[in-house]
């Protein structure tokens, strides 16, 4: 990564941050938590985009992942909440409340199923592939409809936030500074896979196939570990944005969702680090400003996305780092 | 001399449609072998078949001593094939170090050896590949090949529309690797390169080697009825 690429997702994070900060500072907790909605969706889009813009892997199934962690946290902690395990057979699974605890369930459930669904969907390219990713995501979305035991079609509510220690997480700066601190964990992870020999791996054979076998490497490898670890990122973002609504719904495993966490990483510059996180946040600022508007302020957003990919095909981030070259 | 590589009657195509029809090539240690022929009589379909990146669906391919038909195409490259593929084929986004590091494996080949071998190449470890000129990418292309230290380098038409000077310079590193006692199998049109640096040729005709033998061999006759020049 160049100086100036580090310096301007640099930049965008300390946005982010001082956005929230300054929204804390003077009194409007409900800037804050848009924030927060912005570091979680920017950090299931960094999670995508590791997979997309890095690996040329256009999943249409993220959603999979992310409603993969909203379900883990809500199940573990109504359970909680209700005093009764998870399962019985064959060990019991307590419900919990605590993070610590259902983060790396979250990372570990999706993960899982980021597993299954690679190693069937990476056989297959182009757009078969899309529709294949597209496919086992609307599978979980419809099993998540009929599950009554956690709300079927309602969703599932749980009233308190799950805890952190030393945090309040019902205070919304304080929220945000966790949400904040694992999207920059993420993105220092990220970058760091990125600029190791196997995120040069993934970028080459996302360049071509045949010439990456040449040279020893074993592309479905290097795309199907790239996959799950995309996979298990969107999985925690799913966790937060769980705890951010205490609600969780199949919607989160829907197309719409996929399509959605796709727009911030188009948006923001596939295969930008930071572009992710500016997607979110053009998103999030659409829908606070314009929704009250109208209720079809999305078609207004579909524009923008038809300016940016015709005029900009490295998204906001891309259009940025052309104006510093200028 | 020991056999590295060893081909008996290979029979290979694309799908349905049979492009060998029985090549038979024999490289030893430490060997030049030329692989030539006219266009489209089947050497890069061979070579594509060595490096199992094309079925195998009749012979035998033996490199090493290892049977190749049972390896998949990635570990044929880590069984020591090095590959530098037809037309310049470089990782165009990224960087000229970044192509090499991807290809790195351990072995008497480094980045200050083939920086050495080709000094533009250290001049431009922070290029984007798709920047460098033709000849840089083919001087990347055969560092790349060479990073993954292999036995055998395989170098499929390594000097195709390169500037006369240029194709010196690459015909200067193809004679240094022999005189390093590197095993090459190579294809190129330029007959006068050829019989410089190959010690053995093999020629293919419709998809069958139909000459093989030492290239003092190889006289002026059989040049024009079997390549054309």
């Amino acid at each position: 990564m160049s100086r100036g690429g580090a310096l301007a997702n640099a930049l965008v994070f300390a946005a982010l941050v001082a956005v929230a900060a300054g929204a804390d500072a003077t009194g409007n907790p409900y800037i804050v938590t848009l924030a927060t909605k912005v570091a979680i969706l920017g950090l299931a889009g960094v999670g995508l985009n590791l997979a997309l813009g890095y690996g040329g892997l256009v999943s249409f199934g993220h959603a999979a992942f992310f409603g993969i962690g909203g379900y883990v946290t809500a199940i573990l902690a109504s359970h909680a909440a209700a005093g009764t395990p998870v399962i019985t057979f064959p060990f019991t699974v307590a419900g919990t409340a605590e993070m610590l605890a259902i983060w790396p369930a979250a990372i570990l459930v999706s993960g899982l199923a980021a597993l299954a669904i690679g190693a069937l969907s990476l056989r297959t390219t182009g757009v078969y592939f899309i529709m294949v990713t597209l496919a086992f995501a609307q599978m979980l979305y419809y099993f998540a409809v009929s599950w009554p035991a956690y709300g079927g079609e309602d969703g599932l509510s749980f009233y308190v936030r799950n805890s952190f220690p030393g945090a309040n997480t019902f205070a919304p700066l304080q929220f945000f500074a966790i949400c904040a601190t694992l999207l920059g964990g993420a993105m220092i992870l990220v970058a760091l896979l990125t600029q190791s020999r196997f995120g040069l791996a993934l970028r080459a054979a996302k360049e071509n196939e045949a010439r990456v076998i040449a040279v020893g490497i074993r592309p479905l490898a290097v795309r199907l570990t790239a996959f799950v670890l995309s996979g298990m990122v969107a999985g925690l973002a799913g966790a937060l944005f769980a705890d951010l609504s205490r609600f969780v719904s199949p919607a989160m495993l829907s197309w719409h969702m996929s399509g959605e966490i796709m727009v911030f990483v188009i948006l923001g510059g596939v295969g930008r680090l930071a572009g992710p996180i500016a997607g979110a946040a053009v998103f999030i600022a659409l829908e606070y400003l314009l929704g009250p508007v109208s209720d079809h302020w999305q078609a207004l957003l579909g524009l923008l996305l038809l300016v940016i990919v015709l005029f900009a095909p490295r998204g906001l981030m891309g259009l940025v780092a052309r104006r510093r070259h200028v | 001399m020991t056999a590295l590589l060893d081909l008996q009657g290979v029979t290979a195509g694309y799908g349905p449609v049979q492009a060998l029809f029985g090549v038979d090539l024999h490289l030893s240690d430490g060997e030049v072998v030329a692989l030539m022929g006219r266009n489209g009589m089947g050497k890069t379909t061979t070579i594509r078949t060595i490096m199992r990146l094309l079925p195998l669906t009749g012979g035998t391919i033996f490199f090493d001593g290892r049977d190749m038909a049972r390896l998949p195409a990635h570990r044929a490259a880590r069984a020591g094939l090095g590959l530098v593929p037809e037309g310049r084929r470089c990782f165009a986004p990224l960087t000229v170090a970044e192509n090499l590091s991807v290809a790195q494996r351990p072995g008497d080949w480094t980045l200050a050896r083939v920086c050495d071998l080709f000094p533009r190449l250290g001049e431009r470890m922070g290029q984007a590949a798709r920047t460098l000129s033709g000849g840089e990418q083919q001087m990347l292309a055969i560092g790349r090949a060479l990073l993954t230290n292999p036995r055998l380098l395989i170098l499929d038409e390594a000097t195709e529309g390169l500037a006369p000077v240029v194709r010196q310079e690459i015909w200067a590193a193809i004679r240094a690797l022999k005189g390093q006692g590197m095993s090459i199998l190579l294809v190129d049109k330029s007959l006068a390169e050829l019989r410089a640096v190959a010690d053995r040729a093999v020629i293919l005709e419709r998809g069958a080697s139909v000459w093989s033998g030492r290239m003092a061999r190889l006289d002026d006759d059989t040049a024009e009825r079997l390549l054309g020049v």
